[in-house]
């Protein structure tokens, strides 16, 4: 297998007009015969299966979910970048960009992040015009905040719910081309296999969860706008359904998988309550920008926060890094909070846990400005741990939230199977090692509006695809497969449930391959995971039978993946021996803590190659190559 | 900080499928802790359950964040049980009281079918907003964001709207099992704002047909619906939808029934 | 045509339709309550107000007679109709609902219409046309309020439909405006204050006629 990342030539503010130029059209009239798969619907998934309806092509579009509006976007609070420099505030695509590289640790494509940030501009005013209700001022502009990792406010918002504002304009986009018949919606429909015919993907697998039929699509192109794999940490911000399933059967079928072990973890989440804790609920990062976030400079002082004088109280952010404060990186900020808990200074029941305070803005601002900017999260907050946080501050732990990593594509968000693209959070594209708040709205909604409706037309136009039906024997064993694992696991009937697994796994890959990892824990991983899995396939107890809705047959299939995945992102972990973004290696740090780089050996994006289920998938490299901004260390102090 | 573990008893509706027949089964919840969700809480009946052979209770659920609208269960006879302004999985066990007695129950309406146990059928939302609750602005079409000038207290009004987050609760909580409410809310939301004028009448027409299509029943103003909705929305968009409504079918061309599909 | 049928043919449409003739009704009414209450002031005032109506302004009366009946004819219809629809939409009901916002009166629109429907007919026949009545004299509209309401049970249905009329339109009034809808500006105006005066006043300004004829205030 060869990267080719197919980055077009001419200077970099120059590259995407170009390349849009140079692409083939498909001719108007021979759009309806092209048929289009898009699993997911999600910003990206969402955003692609809208706009290729509205260009005429023949879509079907799939979600886990009940309805499309469901997909886990919804949950997005904090807001949406773009370089309008609107602010005046010196703002502009080229430091978005700039921003973007430099948040990722240099881990990331410079083409396609530039891309980004030109897009970014286009989104706003597409969004805008679908009637999203952006926060605006009295003038009756639309208003800005800014947000981690930016020092200038380019952050658009609608109050705590921009995700779910976002994704239902795209809905209601993606309603109207149902309506219209261009696409047709698959609701509670689960993509178990992806069909790979002559090397290039021709449709997928699918079991309806309701009558728990399994059947095949076929298609001239299949999108993957799957979302992230936060969930192999059983505890994370994300929704309960999140999977690597479609991407893990794409990555078995052929499709590389790429830095698997860059996962984020957010600072701002609420501390883990009991054993029980089915998730953790994500604290806007936009909080940082009015909340201070401190420990007691002593020891286990277990005194309530407001009776710490000002004098022993340590705002550790605001300490270590004086330039970017509160508002500093996620990774930096997480892994400070977990300094600060290690040295035992952490509050709250285990000592795992932070305040963020609000006292100072409120003072500020009053009480009212800070409702009219918070208010539902304080609200939810309230709901969650019964405190109110006008009056005291919140306590608030880091958990894991977004994974960078996902399947590689070229610049055409098509993966190493020719016509299977992937867009959002499920591929790896523009985040590096570390996501900037805000930035994972734009990026799926950039591929899925703009990017993949482009590339995805050169594609369909040059491509020879011969006709085929579901009856293909491809698809046929495909079924066959997809069939044989439901059954082999409902017929083991073992005395553990799938959740305790789901469990153990998650414990497994926090404790050694988390906010801190080293060679040990990792290697330990590689040998306990395995024997997890194995345990897994012979004592998991998957309840009913497979012609019915069946929640735990879902999940069941789901865990079995994430037990296969969760080997493949820590052997990623344990070969970068450096630390960068939010993979950070304790061998690799310089002595004051802060991660350390290895340009020279780690360049690149690591793209793992799978070679069966008994051979280890085999490592590619995608050299970065930096022409427009030099590699420097990260500094936010 | 440590809190007390309470026992309750459930009543919880099950049901193998559309087609069956169902019944409420009782469960003993034991060692319950007040700062667990209620779908936690049910997470937990349910491990029990498996390890007992038994079959877990289905429900929907996905983000229990409270956004994604896909929780929902009529809890006590009150949709997303007794806190105000609460989803289902947002409901932490504190509020309810050691020894209580819960009948959990799915949403109940003739549009909204039951798949199984505590999960029903909500497409008939989907088709409301097929009927016209869009901007018909195909992606690229667009003038720049702050080309159109929208006051704060319009963009906040229309915000109050968007909240909806569609899981049905207003339905379930009518005596009518009206969706009016769910209607109203996102027919407000785009006619507050002035991206959304130009279809305004026929986005009025055209999803209120579907809604009355759908079998959902009418507004008898009874309240039910503004009580029940996770996210506070006012029945005032209710009585907004009526005046538009009305305007919409003076204004309506004769042969307007034909092209209000889209 | 089909502009109109399609409104009619809509649940929100035949609400509207409730709503404008509710409101005609309740006009009616208080014109209707205040013509009554002549009877405190002797035979002679209300007899004149009745040879009034029947005289000069039979015209007139005809008009309202017809506009009345229209009202209440589409009234009932709809009412009808959007109770059926209503059941229909749920099918099966919940074995728990606790009622949060739904108002005794919100609940009991539809029993307090069918005996308000019962009311009237047996009103018109009582008062107007006489035939239920057990000395009608035409023209004598305060005889026959006298010898008709004198009777104990008469005057306790006649007490009962007009707390149906109260409780009615306590939900009606306001509801009605709704429907038209009037609702802005937030917060919520004067609407339902309003329809509660409107409602209290015209139970206590209906009823206080059969009472005052009881207790011999009025003879
Ligand atoms: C709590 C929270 C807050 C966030 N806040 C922000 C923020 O403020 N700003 C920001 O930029 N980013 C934020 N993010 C990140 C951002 O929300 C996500 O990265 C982004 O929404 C992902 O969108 P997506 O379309 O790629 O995937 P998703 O929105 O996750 O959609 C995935 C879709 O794929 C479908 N799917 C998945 N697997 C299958 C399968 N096997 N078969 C069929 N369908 C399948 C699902 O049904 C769903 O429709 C936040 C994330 C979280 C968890
Ligand atoms: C005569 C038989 C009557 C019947 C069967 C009847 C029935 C009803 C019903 C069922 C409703 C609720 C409609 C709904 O929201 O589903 C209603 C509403 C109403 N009724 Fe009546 N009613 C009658 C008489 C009257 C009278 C005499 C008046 C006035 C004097 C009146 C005034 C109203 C008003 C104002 C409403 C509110 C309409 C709305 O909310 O839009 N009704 N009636
Ligand atoms: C105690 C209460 C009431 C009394 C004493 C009363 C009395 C009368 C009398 C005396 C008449 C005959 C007038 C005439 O023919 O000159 C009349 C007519 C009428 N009343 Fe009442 N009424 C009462 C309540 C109501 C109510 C509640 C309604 C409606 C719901 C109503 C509706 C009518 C109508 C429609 C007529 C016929 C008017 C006409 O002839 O055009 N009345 N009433
Ligand atoms: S209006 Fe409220 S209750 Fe109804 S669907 Fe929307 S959020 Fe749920
Ligand atoms: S409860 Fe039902 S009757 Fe109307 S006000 Fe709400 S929809
Ligand atoms: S699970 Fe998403 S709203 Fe309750």
């Amino acid at each position: 297998m060869e990267l080719n990342a197919h980055i077009p030539a001419g200077p970099l503010a120059e590259k995407w007009d170009r390349h849009r130029f140079e692409m083939k059209l498909v001719n108007p009239a021979n759009k309806r015969r092209h048929s289009i798969i898009v699993v997911g619907s999600g910003l990206a998934g969402g955003a692609a299966a809208a706009t290729l309806g509205e260009l005429g092509y023949n879509v079907s579009c799939f979600c886990f979910q009940d309805s499309p509006r469901r997909a886990h976007s919804i949950a997005a609070q904090g807001g949406i970048n773009a370089a309008k420099n609107y602010q005046n505030d010196g703002d502009s695509i080229w430091r978005l960009f700039y921003d973007t590289i430099k948040g990722g640790d240099f881990r990331s494509r410079e083409a396609n992040v530039y891309r980004l940030a030109q897009i970014s501009v286009n989104i706003i005013d597409q969004c805008v015009a679908q009637g999203v209700p952006f926060a605006r001022e009295y003038g009756g502009l639309l208003a800005n905040r800014s947000f981690g990792g930016a020092q200038v406010s380019r952050t658009f918002y609608a109050r705590g719910q921009t995700g779910q504002q976002l994704l239902l304009g795209c809905y209601q986009a993606l309603e109207r081309q149902v309506a219209a018949g261009t696409v047709r919606m698959h609701p509670r429909t689960e993509m178990l296999d992806l069909v790979v015919v002559d090397g290039v993907a021709r449709g997928i697998v699918t079991r309806d969860l309701v009558s728990g039929r399994i059947e095949s699509h076929v298609a001239d192109a299949v999108i993957l706008g799957t979302g992230g794999y936060a969930n192999v940490f059983y505890l994370s911000t994300n929704a309960k359904g999140s999977n690597v399933t479609a991407t893990y059967r794409a990555y078995k079928r052929g499709a590389a998988f790429a830095n698997p072990c860059f996962t984020q973890i957010h600072p701002t989440c609420i501390p883990v309550a009991g054993d029980y804790q089915s998730k953790l609920t994500l604290m806007s990062e936009s909080l940082r920008n009015d909340g201070r976030v401190w420990v007691p400079k002593a020891k286990g002082d277990r005194r309530p926060p407001h009776e710490i004088p000002e004098s022993e109280r340590d705002y550790y952010l605001e300490r270590k890094y004086p330039s970017f404060g509160n508002l500093s990186p996620r990774d930096i900020a997480s892994r400070a909070a977990k300094e600060v808990c290690d040295e035992g200074r952490g509050v709250g029941p285990g000592g795992l846990g932070v305040y963020l305070d609000f006292s100072d803005s409120i003072e500020r601002l009053g009480e009212q400005k800070v409702r009219e900017r918070y208010g539902n999260l304080f609200q939810m907050y309230q709901r969650i741990t019964d405190d109110n946080p006008y009056r005291t501050p919140m306590r608030i732990f880091p958990a894991v939230h977004y994974t960078m990593g996902g399947l590689w594509v070229d610049y055409n968000l098509m993966t190493t199977i020719p016509g299977l693209y992937v867009v959002g959070e499920a591929n790896f594209s523009d985040h590096g090692a570390n996501r900037l708040g805000a930035s994972a709205l734009m990026q799926g909604l950039a591929d899925g509006y703009f990017i993949v409706p482009a590339t995805i037309g050169d594609y369909l136009a040059t491509a020879k695809l011969e006709r085929l039906g579901p009856d293909h024997p491809a698809f046929r064993s495909a079924e066959t497969e997809v069939t044989d694992k439901a059954k082999r696991l409902l017929d083991l009937r073992g005395p553990r449930t799938v959740d305790s697994f789901h469990r153990e796994l998650g414990k497994l890959m926090w404790e050694n391959c988390g906010m801190a990892r080293s060679a040990a824990g990792l290697r330990a991983n590689l040998q306990l995971i395995p024997e997890l899995r194995q345990e897994f396939w012979r004592k998991v107890n998957v309840p009913g039978h497979g012609e019915e809705l069946n929640q735990a047959l879902e999940k069941a299939g789901r865990v079995a993946d994430f037990l296969e995945f969760a080997e493949l992102l820590c052997l990623d972990a344990l070969h970068r021996e450096e630390s960068c973004g939010g993979h950070f290696r304790v061998e690799h740090q310089t002595p004051d803590g802060e991660a350390m780089r290895h340009d020279d050996q780690f360049c690149y994006v690591a793209a793992w190659e799978y070679q069966g289920a008994d051979r280890p998938p085999v490592l590619h490299q995608e050299a970065l190559v930096f022409e427009n901004v030099h590699l420097s260390t990260r500094s936010y102090k | 900080m440590t809190p007390v573990a309470m026992n309750l008893t459930l009543h919880v509706w099950r049901q193998a499928s559309g087609g069956s027949a169902g019944t409420f089964v009782r469960y003993e919840a034991t060692g319950v802790s007040p700062d667990m969700s209620f779908l936690e809480m049910l997470d937990v009946v349910n491990e029990g359950l498996i390890q007992q052979g038994g079959q877990p209770i289905a429900f929907d659920h996905d983000c229990r964040e409270g956004i994604c609208g896909s929780c929902g269960m009529m809890i006590n006879g009150v949709a997303h049980g007794p806190a105000q302004g609460t989803a289902t999985c947002q409901l932490h066990m504190r509020s309810f009281r050691d020894g209580d007695t819960i009948y959990v129950e799915p949403w109940r309406a003739r549009a909204f079918p039951i798949v199984k146990d505590l999960v029903v059928d909500r497409s008939a939302l989907d088709r409301i907003i097929a009927a016209g609750g869009f901007v018909g602005v195909s992606t690229g079409s667009a003038p720049d964001g702050n080309a159109i000038l929208i006051p704060k207290a319009d963009a906040d009004l229309a915000m109050d709207a968007a909240q909806c987050i569609g899981c049905g609760a207003c339905v379930a909580a009518c005596p009518n099992a009206s969706a009016m409410l769910f209607t109203a809310a996102k027919a407000g939301h785009l006619g507050m704002l002035p991206q959304g004028q130009p279809e305004r009448m026929r986005r009025t027409l055209g999803m209120v047909e579907q809604m009355d299509a759908e079998g959902f029943g009418g507004c008898t103003w009874h309240g039910e619906c503004q009580k029940a909705c996770p996210k506070e929305i006012s029945i005032d968009w209710i009585a907004r939808l009526h005046r538009d409504y009305i305007g919409a079918s003076i204004a309506r061309r004769e042969d307007a029934a034909v092209d209000l599909s889209i | 045509m089909r502009k109109i049928q399609a409104f009619w043919r809509s649940t929100v449409g035949k609400k509207v339709v409730m709503g404008v003739t509710g409101l005609i009704m309740i006009g009616y009414l208080i014109l209707h309550m205040l013509g009554n209450l002549q009877a405190f002031e002797g035979a002679e005032k209300i007899n004149g107000y009745a040879a009034l109506l029947h005289g000069p302004l039979r015209g007139v009366v005809w008009g309202v007679r017809a506009l009345l009946l229209a009202s209440l004819v589409l009234h009932v219809i709809a009412a009808a109709q959007l109770t059926l629809l209503d059941r229909a939409a749920r099918p099966a009901g919940y074995a728990r609902k606790v009622a949060q916002a739904a108002t005794p009166a919100s609940r009991t629109l539809r029993v307090g219409g069918v005996i308000l429907l019962a009311f009237i007919v047996y009103h018109l026949l009582h008062f107007t046309t006489g035939q239920v009545h057990p000395d009608f004299v035409a023209g004598d509209v305060y005889h026959n309020l006298i010898s008709g309401l004198g009777r104990p049970l008469v005057a306790g249905f006649y007490l009962i439909s007009m707390a149906a009329i109260g409780l009615h339109l306590y939900h009606g009034a306001w509801s009605s405006l709704r429907s038209l809808g009037l609702s802005q500006p937030k917060p919520d105006p004067l609407y339902r204050p309003v329809a509660a005066v409107v409602a209290v006043v015209l139970w206590l300004g209906f009823s206080i006629i059969p009472v005052a004829i009881l207790l011999g205030w009025i003879r």
